[in-house]
Formats: structure tokens, C-alpha cells, sequence
């Protein structure tokens, strides 16, 4: 069912971040009372200032000049403290925006990788820009008008009251259609806001797919069927953002002529009252102030309504942004112990695992490697090696059976203690925009540039980065910019040179690699892997051969293990695969 | 910005009615104080209670015509904003879609997803407040002049350096705003680009146990943009307090005139209040324009960040259709070509000689970074050469519609990028009219279609983005075969069949050969079992062509093809099967 109104909660968890700032909060408000107050009385200083003008030479000009003065003095301090409490509203929501993000953003190292695997990235983009942006505008604005809109009501009907409490009841029996009408307005427009948030994160998510592809697409000159499913989405936001911004920008003419309806009723009523009263019960001045009064009283309207409605797409933003924040993280290990790095013993006892439940991947999975041990995983594409790594690294958790690390179980040892442990190198290459020698840094950041060129001279990268445009200096661009694939898979394996931590992970670490640096990197990686339990996966055979063991996996289970010569000579599917590498066809 | 001002005239009609409605909306408000004026002077002064109802009833008629004027303003003012925008959004996708790779390098992609839709955003709501109140706020404050001027002509100068001031007030301060919006927005690329990263890069930053540190990260550059967006809050929150005192003064200003005004007898009480409400009315207008200013400011540097990536000359894309082939020319021939990136300090691949025959194979083998790719990218003209000549069916690449040229090409490129959706809609990318059989026979060639069979739903298996639920092989394999269903007269697999076993490899090399339309094959590749079989062998090194020719004359002659080749067969192994 589409959400009609905001969630409850959400507008409760807004102030609940608001209250850090309780003490400004408070202060903003005071500042406004003391603005609104100080334009409110100019009025009545203008109105006192009109009566003593009655006619031709009957103008008393001590006191003009007394009322004038009254009201530089008003407009400064009104000015001043407008000014203050804009400041401290702007302070207020740019930290309050900023906290959110930060929160939705440490929310993504925490989430479980199934919700990073399965979500468009494009839609939680939105939600931590675009949303985040969007409720800033509108909180901002609400702070600044809504608490100044309100007092100025208040203010305006204590002023009438004061004047001429006969002409103010006018105003006071008017008031509820305005509210009223707001109401309405704002009331529907929260879904209208909600569905053009949701248009707004499916345009994004195809938008950064189309980007992201954008080369791909172009190379089969299909950018214009890209363009034309874009406008599809294109057209529904379109859409969805008329109806919001239509039915929410009703509010503003719909008060404004309920206004308008005051204002004519304080001209009848005010004149009326002076007329009958003889200018006793009212004054011409009075009626003026009264009339200006009647326009201040009403322009409040006008702005609370507008930020009703604008409060309505914040809140529609807010609570996106609020549901990631909210989002089930991994079960926190901060009970668990800490894994001391490893000697290395890995153990899989009855290991069952799959992404969906109704399609089992890994069954009863039984392994036990030994400590240095050099473990190859074969096996053909989509049996399961790599759901295996995500196992290992406790990227997924087993679903029964256990792992254990030096028969610690990996549930019962903190993540990063486990992650610490392992070395990982995954065939999809992952390098951020920055520096080349960030990118290799990124595990040990407070590497020195000799351990930085030391790595890469292991990694065989050294050369390569040395005739880039500025050495270890130069800025790759976002996703390694124009490195070609397999620089970049050096890049990666002289990040986990750098770490030379006691276990390794290998997934396809060498694909893109010209199998002559391969043979060097491979010498480099035999030194590193000596006393390290390693998992390697790979399709060529000869870095295969070299293991101690050989797991070969079928369909998610282990259907061969042993050394490549005991493989061979079973004669089994190892075997089949092995001899599929000189297959001349 | 003229380049964003073209997309808003489908919407003229809009744009122009829209303020229209405001203006006479805004033309009865200046009514208004007239209709008191009147009720003050002759309605109290004569003591007649009927003519006071009759004008707070023309007061009432008055709202409401307003309010019929506004709501249809309101309308045509979404309606232009909302549809400049969405057209300016396809216009920027499509545009996008034209730039070349190396624009599109320099670029990024973070920033133009923000421009997208951050910087779209902003743009709409400043042109919907634009065109409610651009014309509405200077006719309300003039006209509120000109009134002033009608009930007493002294006052003019009062009012008229009062709009001075505050022009100049207004306009410094958008002035001093714009750039720092502008910053504002290259800060949120940066805050964007980290939350793209960080959700791409999930797997390696929790292997290195980088949570903390990217939060540390995350948090600096979010500071960094809170701090700008502070700036230029502050800046703007001067606005508001400087109107009212200006205005504050004037009405102060104005009074003193009236009351000697009064004194002479030259004034009556009911226009001093006219006057009074007709500055009143300039203050509550101004104070919705300078939120408008605001918001104007904003938009037009989001726009103008718009305007700087449609003002990128786009890769010229139109040129002679691909000709037919007369017999005996080569498909492709390349002379001495080269190719420097943008930025770099040398060529990626340099002085490379080539001619294939159609339906030839070629190899393209060599070290890391040699300069592979960079060489067939010019043979699809993803990069124009910085020198020599690149050929394809007789004429320079360069001749062709980028279209019709790249549709006689399967490329397979190295990432294996999968779109979110059916595996039949990846393949459609390949050739939209392709049928489902033709779909089967492009997987039975890239040895996928026993893995696409096993998938529920076969063809219309839904892939997530980037074909995250397939594994490696699968996904190069699907590429393969969506270069295939376009049955391509030059393919090239550019290392495309790296995360293969060698069996499927070796199938998927005797399928190639089989294909019935015989296509010119490149095939880039580190292993030289790939290739052995292929009508030529390039050998590159460090971008320069160090050996031409067939496996054997090659393992004779070129020293890196024949350490390639041991480095992936032993002396043993090499009797084992060849």
C-alpha cells in the first residue's frame, strides 16, 4: 500500500537528531520572538504616527519624529535578530543534513554484502544526495519560516486584540479555513512527493548503469536505445514531479485568497466600527494598522502553508534516507573475541550455504587445510569458488555447518580480526579515484613510499607507474581510469604485497596478466605464500600445479581433492580439464 | 546558459502565459490599498455603512479572480518547469551519449550523475519560482511606485532610490553566491563519488578493514561540503535583515514627507495610509524575491554546470555508410597508427602497420599495459588516431558514421558489464531485432547457452546490475555471445575469455571458426594458445610492434612471442599435445 502520510516515526527521528542542538535551537527561537515582536510593533508606531496627521496644519510633529525614531530603533533590533537566528537555522540543518549522511554512509560498511549485491547502487546514491539535499531545503526553510510564521501569528492577534478586539474576532473566526485548506492541500501531497523521491532514485539507478556502460553501449551504438529507456523513466518523472509541484504550489493562492477574504473582513468590520464608534472605539490610524496587521497576520499563512508543503517532500526524502539508515547491519561482533594472527590451520565441517534458500549452492562442504598449505580451487565456471572466497572472508555467513581458523570459529572472532588474517585479490579489480600510491596504500596507510615501491617492485607494477605522467603521484581516475585491465590487477596484487598478511586469497588475481610477468609475479607470490595458508583460484593450470592441494569443485560441492599428480593419474574430471589446455581443435 | 534557453522554448507558450497570470494577479493586489484608500476617505469620512460592504465585497471579488489567475499561473509554471527539465535531461543523456571517450574520461562519472540530477533538481525548482515570481516581484514593486507616484508625486524619488539600494543590495549578494554554489556542487561530485566507490568497492575495503577509515574519509569531504554550504548560507541569511532595515528606512523617509505633506493641506490621512500599504507591500514582495534570488542563484550555477557538458563539442558522428567490399581489398589495414591519450606523457601504442583480409584471424598478444587494447579501440574509433592511418574496408575509420561503422563491429571488451534485466534485453543490446533463435545460436557459438538453459526462465532470466548473480565465466560469455547475435563482419575479443577454463576457450576458438558468416576476427590475449591458430600474430611491447607473423615464424623470430609461449608451456609439455 502506497504511504499516504508520512511514516509516524519519521518527523519523531528528525527531532530526535535535531536535539543535539537543543540549546541553539532554543536560542533561534528566543531571537525570533524578539524579531517578530520588534516588526510587529513598527506598525503600531506608523499607525500612531499616521493619527497625529489629521489635517492641514493639525499635525503634531514631536511626536512623528518621537514614533520615527521608535521605529529605526525597532527595524535595527528586528533586523539584527532575524539575521542571528537565520545564521543559527542555517548552522542547525547543515549539521543536522551532515550527521544524516555520515549515519547513512557508515551504514554502508556495515550493511550485509547481500544488500550491497542486491540493491541498484543508483537508488542508495540518491538517497544519501539527492534525498539528503532535498530534506535540507526544506528543513531549513521550515525551521526559519515555520517558527517565525507561527509567532507572527501570535503576535498579530495579541496586537489586535489589544487595538480592537471586535475587529480582531473577524480575523479569529477566519483563521480555521486557512489552517483548514492547508491541511487538505498538504495531506495529499505527501504521497505525490513520495512516489517523485522514488521516480527520482529509479531515474538515478539507470542513469549511473547507463554511465557507468557508457563506452560499452556506445561501441554497439546503442546509446539511443539507452536514451530511449531513459525517457521512459524521464516521462514517469516527469510526471510524478508535475502532480507534486502542481498540487503542493495550490496551497500558496488558495490561502492567499482565503486571506484576501480576512482582509476585506477587517476593512468592513474596522470601518464599520469606526464609523459607528465615531472614531472613538477605533481610530483611522487604528484601522491602518489594524489592515497592515491583517496583511502581516495573513502572510504567515501564506508561509506555513508553502512549508507544510515543502515539509511534505522533506519528510517524503527524509524517510528514504531514514529506512537505509535503519537498514539490518551484519550482526554486530563487537562481543566476540579478537583472531591473533594466524598460524593458518582452516577447517569447513558440513558447510551449507546459498544466496536464496530455495536454491542450494554449497552442500555439506567438509575441508581441512593445514596450516602454509597451498590450496588451488578448480573447477568449471559457476561451481561455486567464488561463493567459497565470500565464505572465507565472512563476506556471507554459512548457512549450517561452521568454518574454523585455527579452530576458532569465524563467527565467534570479530570480522576485522578475521579480515586482517587474509590477503585478497579479486579478478574484479577495484581502484578508487586518487593517487596511485593510495590506491596500493590502502591497506597499510601509513606505508612509507620505499614499502610502497618495494610492493609494487614485487608486483611488477613498479615500471609501468613509473612511466605514468607523475610516477606514484599521478591520479588514477574513478574506477582506474584509462589503466588497462591487467595494470590494474597489479595495482591490486601490490596492495596485498604491502599487507603480507598470514593467509591469502587469490580469485583470478592473474587474469589480465601477461602470463611472462604472471611467471614473475608468481615467483614473488611463492615467496610470499611460503608458511601462508593461500586459496588460489585460477584457470591456469600452471599456477594450479603447484599446489598442495587441488580442490576440484563441481556444483558446488568438492568432487576431487588431492596433489596435481595424484589428480592426474586418478583420471578423473581433473584430469579431463587439465588435458583440455593443449587440446588442439 | 543560451545552450539550456533553447530546451524551454517547446514550453514558450507556458513561460509566457505563466508569468502573464501573475502579473494580473499582482495588478489586482495593487487594487487593493486603492479599495481602502477609498473606504477611509469617503466610506468613514461620509459615514456611509453600504458603500464600506459593497467595496469589502469588491475586496472578496477581487481574491477571488486572483486566486482563478493564480492557480492557472501555478500550473503553466510547474508545467514549463518540470518539462524544460525533463527535456533538458534527455538532451543531456542524449548528448552524454555523442562525447568521446576521451571527453568522457577527462569527465568522470561521478560529476555527471550529480549534474544529472542534483544540478537538475536545482534547476527545476529555481525556473518554477521563477516564472511564478520574476515577472510578478518587479511589477508588484514598480507598479507599487508608480500607484505611490499617482497618490503623491514627491514620494517618487523616496520609492525610486529605495528600489536603487536595494537593487544593488541584491545583486551583490547573488554576486558573492554564485560561485560558492558552484562549489557547493563540485563538493557534492566528491561526496557522491565516495558513496558510489565505497558501494562498488564493498568487498576490498572490509578484506582491508578500510570501514573506519572511509568514514573518517566520507566525513572530512562531508565537512568540507557542509562548510561551503554554510558559507554561502550566511551570505545569503544578509538578505533578509538588509531589505527589511532599507525599507524600514524608506517608510520612515515617507512618513516624514507625508506628515508635512498633511500639514500643508496638500495630503489627506486616507493617502498617507496608501502610501504606507504600498511600501508595505514592496517590503513583503521583496522578501519573496530575495528568496527567489536565492534559489536563483542556486539554479544558475547548477545550470551553468549543465551547460558546460552540453558545450562539449560532441564526436562528430555522421559520415558514408560502411561501402561493400570489393574482392581482394584487405578489411583492415592500418599504417603506421598511433595513440596518445589525452594527459599522457607518451603514446599508448605507437607506429603500428597492419592489413587483414576479411575473414582472417588475428592475434594481438603482449605484456600488461603493451598497448593491446588501445590499438583495436582504434580499429572501432573509441579513440581517433593521434597518427598514421587506420582503414576499415578501404577508407579511413574516421569517414564512417560513427554508427554505421561500429554496427559492422561485435566488440567483447574486457570487463564483462551486464545490464540489470533479462538475459534476452542484455542480448537485444547486441542487435535489437534479434530473434530469440538468433539469441540460441550466438550462445551455442560463445558456449553459454547450456548455462543460459539451466537458468529459470531460460532467455528472460533477470540479471541483476552488472550481471552480479552470474558468475565470471558466465558473464564473459554472455558478452561474447551479445557480440555475436549482431553476426558482425569484424569481431574483437579484446582478452575476453580470460576468466574461461581452457576447455570452453578451446571450444569457444572452434565455434568462431565455424561461424557461417565468417567474420575478421582480432582476438587480444595473453595466451598464445588462443592464437596459435590465427592468419597473423602482433606482438607488442611497450607499444611498439616488435613481431609480425604466424606462430611458428614467430617462435623462430620474435624473442618475446617465444618467451610468451614458454612462460605458459614447459619444454615438456609443449610434446604433450601440439
Amino acid at each position: 500500500m502506497a504511504a499516504k502520510k508520512a511514516p509516524r516515526g519519521t518527523l519523531g527521528k528528525v527531532l530526535h537528531r535535531v536535539k543535539r542542538y537543543m540549546p541553539l535551537l532554543i536560542l533561534s527561537l528566543l531571537l525570533t520572538a524578539v524579531s517578530v515582536f520588534f516588526s510587529l510593533y513598527i506598525p503600531i508606531l506608523v499607525g500612531r504616527a499616521i493619527d497625529v496627521m489629521v489635517d492641514a496644519g493639525q499635525v503634531d510633529f514631536s511626536v512623528i519624529r518621537d514614533m520615527l525614531m521608535q521605529v529605526a530603533v525597532s527595524a535595527l533590533l528586528s533586523a539584527l535578530a532575524t539575521w542571528l537566528y537565520s545564521m543559527i537555522n542555517n548552522r542547525i540543518t547543515f549539521l543536522v543534513v551532515r550527521d544524516l549522511r555520515n549515519e547513512a554512509f557508515s551504514r554502508i560498511g556495515v550493511l550485509p554484502l547481500s544488500y550491497i549485491d542486491s540493491h541498484p547502487h543508483g537508488d542508495i546514491v540518491s538517497r544519501v544526495i539527492a534525498d539528503a539535499d532535498q530534506f535540507a531545503d526544506g528543513l531549513l526553510l521550515g525551521f526559519s519560516r515555520f517558527f517565525a510564521g507561527a509567532l507572527t501569528i501570535l503576535g498579530t492577534l495579541i496586537f489586535m486584540l489589544t487595538i480592537q478586539p471586535l475587529v480582531a474576532l473577524v480575523v479569529v473566526l477566519l483563521t480555521p479555513l486557512s489552517l483548514f485548506m492547508a491541511r487538505f492541500i498538504a495531506s495529499r501531497t505527501y504521497a505525490m512527493f513520495r512516489a517523485q523521491s522514488e521516480a527520482r532514485a529509479e531515474q538515478t539507478s539507470l542513469v549511473d548503469e547507463v554511465i557507468g556502460a557508457d563506452k560499452l553501449l556506445r561501441a554497439f551504438g546503442m546509446a539511443d536505445e539507452a536514451l530511449e529507456a531513459f525517457d521512459q523513466t524521464n516521462e514517469r518523472l516527469r510526471k510524478t514531479s508535475l502532480r507534486a509541484i502542481f498540487f503542493s504550489s495550490l496551497t500558496n493562492p488558495t490561502t492567499r485568497f482565503i486571506n484576501s477574504v480576512v482582509y476585506a473582513g477587517v476593512a468592513l468590520a474596522g470601518a464599520l466600527v469606526v464609523i459607528t464608534g465615531g472614531g472613538i472605539a477605533m481610530t483611522v490610524g487604528g484601522l491602518s494598522s489594524f489592515l497592515s496587521y491583517a496583511n502581516q497576520y495573513t502572510k504567515p499563512f501564506n508561509e506555513i502553508s508553502g512549508v507544510i508543503s515543502e515539509l511534505q517532500n522533506a519528510l517524503a526524502c527524509a524517510a528514504r534516507l531514514l529506512a537505509l539508515i535503519e537498514e539490518e547491519t551484519e550482526p554486530s561482533d563487537s562481543a566476540c573475541t579478537c583472531l591473533p594472527p594466524a598460524r593458518g590451520d582452516v577447517t569447513l565441517s558440513h558447510v551449507d550455504f546459498s544466496y536464496v534458500p530455495e536454491k542450494p549452492l554449497i552442500r555439506d562442504l567438509c575441508l581441512a587445510v593445514d596450516a602454509g598449505k597451498r590450496i588451488a580451487i578448480v573447477g568449471p565456471t559457476g561451481c561455486g569458488k567464488t561463493t567459497l572466497i565470500n565464505l572465507l572472508m565472512r563476506f556471507y555467513d554459512v548457512r549450517g555447518g561452521s568454518i574454523t581458523v585455527d579452530g576458532a570459529d569465524i563467527r565467534a572472532v570479530t570480522r576485522h580480526s578475521l579480515r586482517e588474517n587474509y590477503g585478497m585479490v579479486l579478478q574484479d579489480t577495484w581502484l578508487r579515484y586518487g593517487t596511485v600510491r593510495e590506491n596500493i596504500a590502502m591497506g597499510k596507510p601509513d606505508a612509507t613510499i620505499e614499502e610502497i615501491e618495494q610492493a609494487a617492485r614485487a608486483a611488477h607494477a613498479h615500471s609501468f607507474i613509473a612511466r605514468l605522467p607523475q610516477g606514484y603521484d599521478t591520479v588514477i581516475g574513478e574506477d582506474g581510469g584509462s589503466l588497462s585491465q591487467g595494470q590494474k590487477q597489479l595495482l591490486c596484487i601490490a596492495r596485498v604485497m604491502l599487507c603480507l598478511p598470514p593467509m591469502l586469497i587469490l580469485d583470478e588475481a592473474t587474469s589480465s596478466i601477461d602470463t611472462r610477468t604472471e611467471l614473475r609475479i608468481q615467483k614473488a607470490f611463492a615467496l610470499m605464500m611460503q608458511g601462508r595458508t593461500s586459496f588460489i583460484v585460477a584457470h591456469r593450470l600452471s599456477t594450479i600445479r603447484e599446489a598442495d592441494v587441488i580442490l576440484v569443485m563441481k556444483d558446488g560441492n568438492v568432487i576431487e581433492q588431492g596433489s596435481h599428480e595424484a589428480l592426474l593419474s586418478q583420471g578423473g574430471f581433473y584430469e579431463k580439464l587439465y588435458n583440455s589446455q593443449f587440446a588442439t581443435v | 546558459m543560451k545552450k539550456l534557453l533553447v530546451y524551454l522554448r517547446e514550453y514558450k507558450k507556458e513561460s509566457i502565459l505563466g508569468p502573464l497570470f501573475k502579473l494580473c494577479e499582482a495588478l489586482l493586489e495593487l487594487l487593493v490599498p486603492l479599495v481602502v484608500a477609498a473606504i477611509v476617505d469617503t466610506g468613514i469620512e461620509t459615514g456611509d455603512p453600504p458603500y464600506v460592504v459593497r467595496m469589502a465585497l469588491l475586496l472578496v471579488a477581487l481574491g477571488l479572480v486572483g486566486l482563478g489567475f493564480s492557480v492557472t499561473a501555478q500550473y503553466f509554471a510547474a508545467r514549463a518547469a518540470v518539462g524544460f527539465v525533463a527535456r533538458l535531461r534527455h538532451a543531456l543523456m542524449a548528448h552524454i551519449g555523442r562525447l568521446s571517450y576521451s571527453e568522457l574520461d577527462a569527465l568522470g562519472q561521478s560529476t555527471m550523475i550529480t549534474r544529472m540530477t542534483s544540478d537538475m533538481n536545482q534547476v527545476q525548482t529555481g525556473l518554477n519560482l521563477t516564472l511564478r515570481l520574476l515577472l510578478r516581484s518587479p511589477f508588484v514593486v514598480f507598479g507599487a511606485m508608480i500607484m505611490a507616484y499617482v497618490v503623491e508625486p514627491q514620494t517618487a524619488l523616496v520609492f525610486g532610490l529605495t528600489i536603487l539600494v536595494l537593487s544593488i543590495v541584491v545583486f551583490g549578494i547573488m554576486l558573492l553566491c554564485m560561485p560558492l554554489y558552484k562549489r557547493v556542487q563540485t563538493r557534492l561530485d566528491g561526496v557522491l563519488r565516495l558513496v558510489r566507490e565505497n558501494l562498488g568497492g564493498a568487498r576490498v575495503i572490509r578484506a582491508f578493514n578500510r570501514e573506519e577509515a572511509e568514514r573518517e574519509g566520507f566525513a572530512e569531504k562531508n565537512d568540507g561540503l557542509t562548510v561551503v554550504q554554510r558559507r554561502v548560507g550566511r551570505l545569503s541569511a544578509l538578505l533578509n535583515p538588509l531589505t527589511f532595515v532599507i525599507i524600514n528606512a524608506a517608510i520612515i523617509w515617507l512618513m516624514h514627507i507625508g506628515a508635512l505633506q498633511v500639514e500643508h493641506g496638500l495630503l489627506t490621512q486616507g493617502a498617507v495610509i496608501a502610501l504606507y500599504n504600498y511600501m508595505s507591500q514592496i517590503l513583503v514582495e521583496l522578501i519573496k524575491l530575495a528568496d527567489l534570488i536565492i534559489t536563483m542563484t542556486k539554479s544558475v550555477a547548477c545550470g551553468k554546470r549543465i551547460a558546460a557538458v552540453l558545450e562539449i563539442e560532441p564526436e562528430p558522428t555522421t559520415g558514408a555508410d560502411i561501402p561493400v567490399l570489393e574482392p581482394g581489398e584487405p578489411a583492415v589495414r592500418l599504417s603506421h597508427a598511433s595513440l596518445t591519450y589525452r594527459g599522457a606523457a607518451a603514446p599508448a601504442v605507437s607506429d603500428v602497420s597492419l592489413t587483414v583480409m576479411p575473414g582472417e584471424t588475428v592475434g594481438i598478444i603482449g605484456g600488461t599495459g603493451s598497448g593491446k587494447s588501445s590499438l583495436i579501440s582504434l580499429i572501432y574509433r573509441a579513440y581517433p588516431a593521434s597518427e598514421g592511418v587506420v582503414e576499415v574496408y578501404g577508407q579511413d575509420v574516421s569517414t564512417y558514421a560513427l554508427d554505421a561503422l561500429r554496427r559492422e563491429i561485435g566488440l567483447v571488451p574486457q570487463k564483462a558489464q551486464l545490464f540489470r534485466g533479462s538475459i534476452r534485453d542484455n542480448l537485444r543490446v547486441g542487435n535489437k531485432d534479434a530473434t530469440d533463435e538468433d539469441m540460441w545460436q550466438a550462445l551455442e557459438s560463445a558456449c553459454a547457452a547450456d548455462f543460459v538453459r539451466e537458468k529459470e526462465g531460460a532467455l528472460s532470466y533477470m540479471l541483476e546490475s552488472n550481471g552480479k548473480n552470474l558468475s565470471g565465466g558466465q558473464r564473459q560469455r554472455l558478452t561474447i555471445a551479445r557480440a555475436l547475435v549482431r553476426r558482425p563482419r569484424i569481431l574483437i575479443l579484446d582478452d575476453s575469455a580470460s576468466a574461461l577454463d581452457y576447455a570452453t576457450d578451446a571450444a569457444l576458438r572452434r565455434h568462431l571458426r565455424e561461424l557461417p558468416y565468417k567474420p575478421t576476427v582480432f582476438i587480444v590475449t595473453q595466451r598464445t594458445s588462443s592464437i596459435m591458430q590465427a592468419d597473423q600474430i602482433l606482438v607488442l611491447d611497450d607499444g611498439q610492434v616488435v613481431g609480425c607473423g604466424q606462430h611458428e615464424a614467430l617462435l623462430e623470430s620474435c624473442p618475446v612471442y617465444r618467451e610468451i609461449y614458454e612462460s605458459q608451456y614447459k619444454k615438456e609439455e609443449t610434446n604433450h599435445g601440439c
